[in-house]
């Protein structure tokens, strides 16, 4: 049984459809990697499986239930969110901070939970610090703490790297994966596609909140799908660390061809 | 996680407080003689006696819970909003609370007692009704403020309009005395007003406190966080419209405390909104009973109105808290 489940989800926001008759599930022990371009419904898919984002049609289950029918507290107990949102609005310590991710625990037990969520994203030293003395991705250490302090059965996460430096963005993702090896469901939004295709187990592209592509990274990411979704002209290179996209951007150029207008080794 | 510096901040929140309320007594317009003080003392209704029990102490009584009350709504109103600028000012409150005595005032009803606060408390109970109603429909906060900036706004021009139609000028008189804010001769009977709505308010505020503490992470985290969010923004909508609205109906306009006092302390709480409300509403306490202190010993021909001093101190400071806000947020 999936653990986190969207089925034939349809939804709008403010009269435009951001989800059309999507389909997406993660069983527990895998990590799924959500990427498309911006606004292709990555975080309307995570925030359906929330109970954030009603949906016109189709449903979003948690351990196969209809999120809606469960109370906020099974939803808790079920999956931990990770929103894009990284504002704090007072300079709380970070142990603090982490120990919200365990509301339900007792006093020592949340602060026990939140001390092994921090030491997990190596933020262990800030432990004392608040929040507002924090940088960014300290900040978004402590949030990801949060989240994983709450040991819910899955975790999703809204581009949970962005804005960190290379080593914490290789961190987020080993600790994520690691979370996948012993059990939990991961969903995680993604916009660096190497990262995701070294790190998750399966990707799924949304487009214009359409499902577009799903499957291991490599055969979802084809160059078809770069091409008509990221707009790249891509491929997939072996180096020792795993695959590494290669990609150019497509332009029209005015004989309605296509021509070369760069080489990111990491677009997207 | 850091009880001790909370109980000490309590500690000496409530020391200062006692010491203020001595002091309160103590001194006053008409000094009074150590032979006096010492009647007072001894015979509780001899001349000065009845100057100290009758006439200070239930005014410093008053000031201590209305100020306590305002620092309480200030302190539920800035968690719940996720805003340092939050008060029971800011969603319409206190502006719904006056314009509702004012029309008690001017419908001639000021010689019924209680009237006039029964109307200031229906008032923000009316106001606090309509916020409640609207976040459970809409749940972006900066909805909500922008929600009770208009029902400020609104119940403001109400009150303007009376003063503009009022036939009489007594009556105008009454309710400008009442915009302005004061413990004036205010009796035991106020206190016995004021004291059990603060106390509901202070409890209900208590239950609400894990949803305050949550909110700091915004709204979808704290939604998604598995606490009866729902319930609690009702609770703390409550607590903050009978905190305000007994404020009001006893004293009138105060302004200020309530955005003030929950700052003056946050730090000593490392920012928790949770563990703020019971030092915010002694920091409001000792500011009242304080600021009513001073604004009764300054010498000045007429007595300064409490709101008016209240307001010429807390608008700087309102001022400096914006801009130390957009520094520390780059807002």
């Amino acid at each position: 049984m999936s653990a986190l489940e969207l089925a034939g989800a349809t939804a709008r926001l403010g009269g435009r459809a951001v989800l059309e008759a999507v389909d997406v599930a993660v069983a527990p022990g895998e990590l799924v990697a959500l990427v498309g371009p911006n606004g292709a419904g990555k975080s309307s898919a995570i925030r359906a499986l929330a109970g954030l984002l009603p949906l016109t049609s189709g449903e979003a289950r948690l351990g196969g239930d209809a999120v809606h029918a469960l109370s906020g507290r099974e939803r808790a107990a079920r999956v931990a969110y990770l929103p894009q949102e990284r504002r704090i609005a007072w300079n709380l310590p970070a142990l603090e901070v982490a120990a919200l991710g365990a509301p339900f625990l007792a006093g020592s037990q949340a602060i026990a939970a939140a001390r092994g969520a921090l030491a997990q994203v190596e933020a262990g030293h800030l432990v004392d610090r608040g929040v507002a003395e924090m940088s960014g991705g300290e900040r978004a250490r402590v949030l990801l703490a949060r989240a994983l302090a709450a040991d819910a059965a899955a975790l999703m996460a809204d581009e949970p790297i962005a804005g960190l430096d290379p080593d914490a963005q290789l961190m987020v993702l080993e600790l994520l994966r690691g979370r996948a090896r012993a059990g939990q469901a991961v969903l995680a939004s993604l916009h660096d596609l190497t990262l995701a295709a070294r790190h998750a187990d399966r990707v799924v592209v949304l487009d214009a909140g359409r499902v577009v592509a799903e499957g291991p990274p490599l055969e979802a990411l084809g160059p078809g799908v770069l091409a008509r979704v990221f707009g790249l002209s891509g491929r997939w290179m072996e180096t020792p660390e795993g695959p590494l996209l290669s990609g150019v951007r497509y332009s029209e150029g005015s004989d309605g061809g296509v021509r070369r207008s760069g080489s990111p080794s990491n677009p997207g | 996680m850091t009880p001790a510096p909370r109980a000490s901040l309590t500690a000496a929140l409530t020391i200062a407080i006692l010491f203020a309320l001595v002091l309160a007594v103590l001194l006053g317009e008409s000094p009074l003689s150590a032979a006096q003080l010492a009647e007072a003392f001894r015979d509780p209704s001899s001349g000065p006696g009845l100057v100290l029990w009758q006439v200070r102490a239930p005014r410093a009584a008053t000031a201590v819970l209305v100020g306590g009350a305002l620092g309480l709504a200030g302190a539920v109103m800035q968690g719940l909003l996720r805003n340092p600028l939050a008060d029971p000012g800011v969603l319409g409150v206190s502006a719904s609370a006056a314009f509702a005595a004012a029309v008690a005032i001017v419908l001639g009803l000021a010689a019924v007692p209680g009237a006039v606060e029964a109307s200031a408390l229906a008032g923000a109970g009316a106001a606090g009704g309509l916020l409640v109603l609207f976040s459970a429909r809409v749940r972006s906060p900066e909805a909500l403020i922008l929600f009770g900036v208009a029902l400020s706004s609104f119940a403001g021009a109400a009150t303007a309009l009376i003063f503009n139609l009022s036939p009489s000028p007594i009556a105008s008189a009454e309710v400008m005395g009442w915009l302005l804010g004061s413990v004036q001769n205010r009796s035991w009977i106020d206190v016995a007003w004021v004291a059990p709505a603060a106390l509901l308010a202070a409890g209900l505020a208590r239950l609400a406190a894990p949803g305050l503490r949550m909110l700091s992470l915004g709204e979808e985290t704290a939604r998604t966080s598995g606490l009866p969010m729902a319930r609690l923004r009702v609770l703390a909508l409550l607590a903050t419209s009978l905190a305000a609205g007994a404020a009001v109906a006893v004293a009138g306009v105060i302004g200020f405390v309530g955005l003030a006092a929950p700052h003056l302390v946050r730090a000593a709480v490392r920012g928790d909104p949770g563990r703020l409300l019971r030092p915010s509403a002694l920091a409001g306490g000792l500011m009242l009973v304080v600021a009513d202190l001073l604004a009764r010993i300054v010498p000045t021909d007429q007595e300064l109105k409490l709101g008016v001093f209240t307001a010429l101190v807390g608008a700087p400071l309102f001022a400096l808290i914006a801009w130390r806000a957009a520094r520390e947020w780059r807002l």
